[in-house]
């Protein structure tokens, strides 16, 4: 058997697993897990497949959160309207972001980034439409192409469905000529500079795209719980992003989708254990995942394989 | 009574005032960052959480031991910055050779489990501290009045911003800081523990925001996330000044305080914000920072 229909196998068996899951796992759980999952997938292809640290990403997905919730409460559009000005709003936010944070590299990028979606924090917090320190609460979820979405059921197919197509989109971009320029520069900024790339132009790019998919699983998020809330856009949830996209490998397809499922499992089972504790532990794998295995656990696992098979060491660390 | 665009003149004094007390803090914090950035390459997520700790360090003398706040002044900045010392020997030391952002990431994670670990055990509302006594009351200057307080911690951050200037610019010991900041591995070469200056550097650095925290007790409330929302802004203040310059850092600090402090009184609903509207400003006009050099 070929690698490539391995991978095809390998591919329908997930999505085979993911349709029959709601009947084992309660629906609402598994939403959050998508949603997640194609935040990180969103965030990592700026960190993992263009080099950059964003600090800030909780903008894209709190703003879109915040946008979509607002209109579908308070103007009644529809659904997909909603989202999709959620999606827009993230667009244009990341486009703006982009424009400042790109001038800087490393370490100054995730500072501006951070501060600028701590910006966008205090605007959520003090704006008139925004429900201040409460959020918006009570979101209808409306209907989509005629189906009723407050059945968790139809919404779980109708999430899995966005996801699916954001994370295809992400694949794809990654596969393209596109992504490659963006390794490129990844790998080594002034040598692709060199080859007359315009550096800064797929940066942004890269940058955009990331910001309004990340946008998208804020609106789906929104639908899910039918609220908005301080807490999806503050630093914390950016911080949240960088460590399910760590923990899983950066840089690798699958990487940020078991790092959410791992971060999104464990938040879900210690919630009612141990209360307010659960930043400590966040926090204490953040550590240990740094300071143990920076490659994540896709990254430590195809190491160890590799080394089984007597292959060549690693690449080197970004 | 004068006015000022609408404004009375004691009014805007008082609020600059206020702006270069948060000033005052800035620079300190951000000094350190700039301190511990120079030699480390490392961006000190964690230094918000050790100002926290700093404050709830002199909470805890003045509760359990009955030590003041002078005390506290001269015994929690070495405190704090023996833990620097461990955290820097410990967990910074293993990843000093990986990109400088796997050190943002670990100080983010540290500041978490510190954050969390002080909310778990004091709550989110935190504890009061008072103004010591002999500090306590006003000042007639004559044309307004100033509280003692809030001029003591300008005073003293300034001054212990500028003999800090004074130590990295002026003695040997500074020349062999700027020494290991130009050329790590030539300076080791000269038989000087770099190592050693490093993991100094970093309790040094981490000393002040615990000083920042002590001085911080008495105006703000001692609560876990007094530092972590504090942090934000000063990586702005940073980013605004660039990390070139000691001095640089010290301005901006107090600068962007009073800034903030007259946007409180002409519009109060962006003085949370200002600050991040004036880092988009430079970034667009001069990306290196005011004082920086271009990376």
């Amino acid at each position: 058997m070929s690698a490539f229909s391995k991978k095809r196998w390998l591919l329908v068996g997930m999505a085979g697993l993911l349709l029959a899951a709601p009947a084992v796992f309660y629906p609402v759980f598994l939403m959050k897990l998508l949603c997640f999952a194609l935040f990180a997938s969103a965030f990592n292809l700026m960190l993992g497949y263009t080099g950059l640290l964003s600090f800030g990403h909780a903008a894209f997905f709190g703003g879109a959160a915040y946008v979509t919730g607002y209109l579908l409460q308070s103007q009644g559009v529809g659904t997909l309207t909603g989202i999709a000005c959620g999606v827009l709003f993230a667009l244009v936010l990341g486009a703006l972001v982009g424009l400042l944070a790109i001038r800087r590299q490393g370490i100054y990028f995730a500072m501006i980034t951070l501060a600028l979606a701590q910006m966008v924090y205090f605007l959520c917090l003090e704006l008139p439409q925004t429900g201040g320190e409460d959020g918006l609460q009570g979101v209808p979820r409306g209907s989509l192409l005629g189906l009723n979405l407050s059945n968790d059921l139809t919404l779980y197919y109708v999430v899995l469905a966005f996801t699916g197509a954001g994370i295809l989109l992400i694949w794809r971009t990654i596969h393209s000529p596109f992504g490659r320029i963006l390794l490129a520069i990844r790998e080594n900024e002034p040598r692709a500079l060199s080859l007359g790339y315009d550096v800064a132009r797929y940066k942004w790019l890269a940058f955009v795209l990331s910001a309004g998919l990340s946008g998208l699983a804020g609106a789906l998020k929104t639908l899910v719980f039918k609220f908005a809330t301080l807490t999806d856009a503050h630093w914390h949830q950016s911080g949240e992003v960088v460590l399910m996209t760590i923990l899983g490998g950066i840089g690798t397809l699958t990487g940020p989708l078991l790092g959410a499922a791992t971060l999104v499992t464990l938040e879900d089972q210690l919630a009612d254990k141990v209360g307010s504790l659960v930043t400590v532990i966040l926090g204490a794998t953040f550590v240990i995942c740094v300071l143990l295995f920076p490659r994540g656990i896709v990254g430590a696992a195809s190491e160890f394989i590799e080394r089984l098979l007597g292959k060549s060491s690693p690449p080197p660390l970004p | 009574m004068i006015d000022i665009f609408g404004v009375p003149l004691l009014a805007l004094l008082g609020q600059m005032l206020l702006g270069l007390v948060n000033g005052s803090f800035y620079a300190l914090l951000s000094l350190g960052l700039a301190v511990i950035f120079g030699l480390l390459n490392v961006i000190n997520f964690a230094h918000g959480a050790f100002y926290m700790m700093g404050a709830f360090a002199a909470w805890g003398l003045l509760t359990w031991t009955g030590i003041g706040y002078f005390g506290a002044l001269l015994l929690v900045p070495p405190l704090i910055g023996l833990l620097g010392l461990v955290v820097d020997r410990l967990l910074l030391k293993r990843i000093a050779h990986l990109d400088p952002l796997y050190g943002l990431l670990l100080t983010f994670g540290l500041a978490l489990v510190l954050e969390g670990g002080f909310r778990y055990q004091f709550g989110v509302s935190g504890e009061s501290y008072e103004v010591p006594e002999s500090l306590q009351g006003a000042l007639d200057v004559g044309f307004m009045v100033i509280p003692k307080y809030r001029l003591w911690v300008i005073v003293v951050s300034t001054l212990v911003c500028l003999s800090t200037w004074l130590i990295i610019e002026k003695t040997r010991l500074g020349s062999y800081l700027r020494a290991a900041t130009e050329n790590p591995t030539l300076t080791q070469a000269f038989g000087i523990n770099v190592p050693l200056m490093i993991s100094l550097t970093y309790g040094f650095g981490v000393a002040l925001a615990g000083l920042a925290g002590v001085m911080a007790a008495p105006i703000f409330q001692v609560a876990p996330l007094m530092g972590s929302n504090l942090i934000i802004v000063v990586f702005a203040v940073v980013v605004i000044g660039g990390m070139g310059s000691i001095l640089g850092s010290v301005v901006t600090g107090l600068g962007l305080g009073l800034v903030e402090g007259l946007t409180k009184v002409y519009w109060p609903e962006a003085s949370s914000t200002v600050v991040f509207v004036l880092m988009a400003l430079v970034l667009v006009l001069r990306p290196a920072g005011l004082f920086g050099r271009s990376a």
